[in-house]
């Protein structure tokens, strides 16, 4: 359609609406509540990062200065920034290489086992609060399972206080987020592969494909292509959300703020410091972050068996 | 193999139990070193992920004395229930009757997965069927809307909800719930698989928009329904609504049980029970419902 013809027939705002009005009523109730509870929301959080706003007295407009501060002045949001940026570059691909991995395995075993792993591998992200038993595994005195476990064993002399040493709190975290992280993503994959079509993997034997790996590579991710791409959302947008592990297992603020995430740093502002404004500053910074990054991630695996 | 003859027509070849357990067929481009390496490999990994979930399940069967033992075991000795009739116990004993917390959650998490359901569906249905200006913006903000988690809105929003007088009501848990992007999501996925042709047959009926949807359109997306329901449930559960909920006569059951759980080296055990409950109801739920979800989640796909 050329330019002068898409003019002269464009009809009136009135003549689209009572046109599609069924379609456009059935998704009103929808569509209201979503810009009520997630677009306006992003919107006003953006406005409220340039105000000074502790929710008594009435916003008051200062510009960039919550950013200056943010980017310029605050240590710890440095230190968050960082330590979300190290749990989301290691737990964002490494947890979506084991959903793609474990979902791999486990569609070469057959019914109820198929279903039976499934089920293990998956529940521990839908235990609700279930890791907190991480607590018990990891209490710092002989009481802890693990401390038990290595003294009993020799291998220290000493039981180590695991979450209240700086350099375990990092390293512990992302085990413990690898463990929550096989979830929405996981069973798309899983899905995903039960539907690939048999006769693919017939028609690549026969033209040469030799073993487990190629058929992965050349016939297996770029069937379930559309999958890999929402399980790298859900995955990437999980891996930069990493904060009630690290309060409920390091405490917020934890040891030497070695378990700050943005996240963290956002409750401290809103939660309890309700320096709204500050807070809201630290909300853009991560809605910034994760749509940058998803974005980002989605081009390359476009790329995909290209 | 057994054959059954299935009304249809053609005639369906079925596994036998034993055949789908040991195969005896060669899978292509299989050695069995590798099949041995992935087999360990899993039952490596394996152990790892159920590990806590054990260690949560035998907790909950330990007496007290069990629970503070050096060296300490995994495996319960002497298993009890004691911990669960003292979780009772400490339920029937709180300033609001127990049965009130019940209800608060079956309030909250019923309005919140029903309303979704039906809400997002009815949203779903015309962005996967109709064409109308604008359809692929509104989609293309949902599929946004799954980039970043609700720690970004949270501040705004509880502005938003106090500006419209929710605040210490069941709502404000309920109608953001209602407008989740995920569920609608997956939702005009499934749907786009129903063929055009079964709803033209109804339009030609003289079916309208709203009897096609309910007619056509929801009986054949059941799985997808379960779908969403057991993710809503899943979302919900987690939010006990501390921001929102003030009143102790409006909190739900999670809130009432993290409570009691919070009570220190003297509710250890208790604890240890509601860590049980608390994973195990969202467990049962994905147990019952596997099979719908799967079915749902082959058309999750992001197709640009």
């Amino acid at each position: 359609m050329t330019k002068t013809q898409k003019q002269s027939e464009k009809p009136s705002v009135g003549a689209v609406l009572s046109k599609h009005k069924a379609s456009y009523l059935m998704m009103a109730p929808y569509f209201l509540l979503f810009t009520c509870f997630t677009i306006l929301p992003v919107v006003a959080s953006m406005f409220i990062s340039l105000t000074y706003f502790n929710m008594l007295e009435l916003p008051k407009f200062v510009g960039w200065t919550n950013y200056l501060k943010l980017l310029l002045e605050d240590d710890i949001f440095i230190i968050s920034l960082k330590n979300t940026l190290i749990l989301a570059v290691i737990t964002g691909p490494v947890s979506y290489l084991l959903c793609l991995l474990f979902a791999w395995i486990i569609n070469e075993f057959k019914g109820k086992l198929r279903a039976f792993l499934t089920l293990i591998f998956y529940a521990p992200s839908i235990a609700g609060q279930a890791y907190l038993v991480w607590n018990i595994i990891l209490t710092g005195d002989r009481y802890g399972l693990l401390n038990g476990f290595l003294l009993q064993n020799d291998f220290i002399q000493e039981p180590i206080l695991w979450m209240v040493t700086a350099k375990y709190v990092l390293p512990v975290l992302i085990i413990v987020q690898l463990w929550l992280s096989l979830g929405t993503g996981f069973l798309a994959f899983i899905a995903g592969l039960q539907t690939i079509d048999k006769a693919l993997y017939e028609a690549a034997a026969i033209d040469g494909i030799k073993n487990r790996w190629q058929e992965l590579w050349f016939v297996t991710l770029p069937a379930i292509k559309p999958q890999l791409m929402f399980g790298a959302v859900m995955q990437i947008t999980a891996s930069f959300a990493i904060a009630d592990v690290s309060i409920q297992l390091a405490g917020n603020p934890s040891v030497g703020y070695a378990g700050a995430t943005i996240v963290t740093h956002l409750q401290d502002y809103g939660g309890v410091r309700f320096e709204m404004g500050y807070a809201s500053a630290i909300a853009t910074v991560l809605f910034l972050l994760m749509i940058g990054t998803n974005k980002l991630v989605q081009r390359l695996l476009r790329k995909v068996g290209d | 193999m057994v054959k059954v003859k299935n009304s249809e027509g053609p005639v369906i070849v079925k596994e036998t139990f034993f055949e789908r357990v040991f195969r005896r067929e060669k899978k292509l481009n299989r050695s069995r070193a590798g099949n041995t390496m992935m087999f360990f490999f899993m039952a490596l990994f394996g152990v790892f992920m159920v590990m806590p979930l054990i260690i949560v399940i035998n907790n909950a069967l330990k007496p007290l004395d069990e629970i503070f033992t050096y060296p300490p075991r995994i495996f319960v000795r002497n298993p009890t229930f004691e911990n669960f009739t003292d979780l009772f116990i400490s339920m029937s004993d709180t300033w609001v009757p127990f049965t009130r917390y019940i209800f608060n959650t079956t309030i909250i998490m019923g309005c919140g997965v029903v309303g979704h359901v039906v809400i997002a569906s009815f949203a779903a249905y015309p962005l996967a069927k109709h064409t109308f200006p604008g359809k692929k913006a509104l989609f293309t903000l949902v599929i946004l809307s799954l980039m970043f988690t609700y720690q970004v809105t949270q501040i705004p929003n509880y502005v938003i909800i106090s500006f419209l007088g929710f605040n210490n009501t069941y709502l404000a848990l309920i109608l953001p719930a209602w407008g989740y992007g995920l569920g609608l999501y997956l939702m005009k996925q499934f749907m786009e698989q129903i063929p055009d042709s079964l709803l033209e047959s109804a339009r030609m009926d003289g079916s309208g928009e709203v009897r096609v949807f309910w007619q056509i359109i929801m009986p054949n997306v059941k799985p997808a329904w379960l779908t969403l329901a057991i993710f809503q449930f899943q979302t919900m559960w987690g939010n006990t609504g501390y921001m929102f909920l003030r009143s102790e006569e409006l909190k739900p059951l999670q809130f009432a049980m993290q409570q009691i759980a919070a009570g220190g080296a003297r509710r250890a055990g208790e604890a240890m029970a509601v860590a049980f409950v608390l994973a195990a109801i969202p467990i049962t739920f994905f147990l019952i419902c596997q099979s719908s979800i799967l079915e749902t989640m082959t058309t999750s796909g992001m197709k640009d």
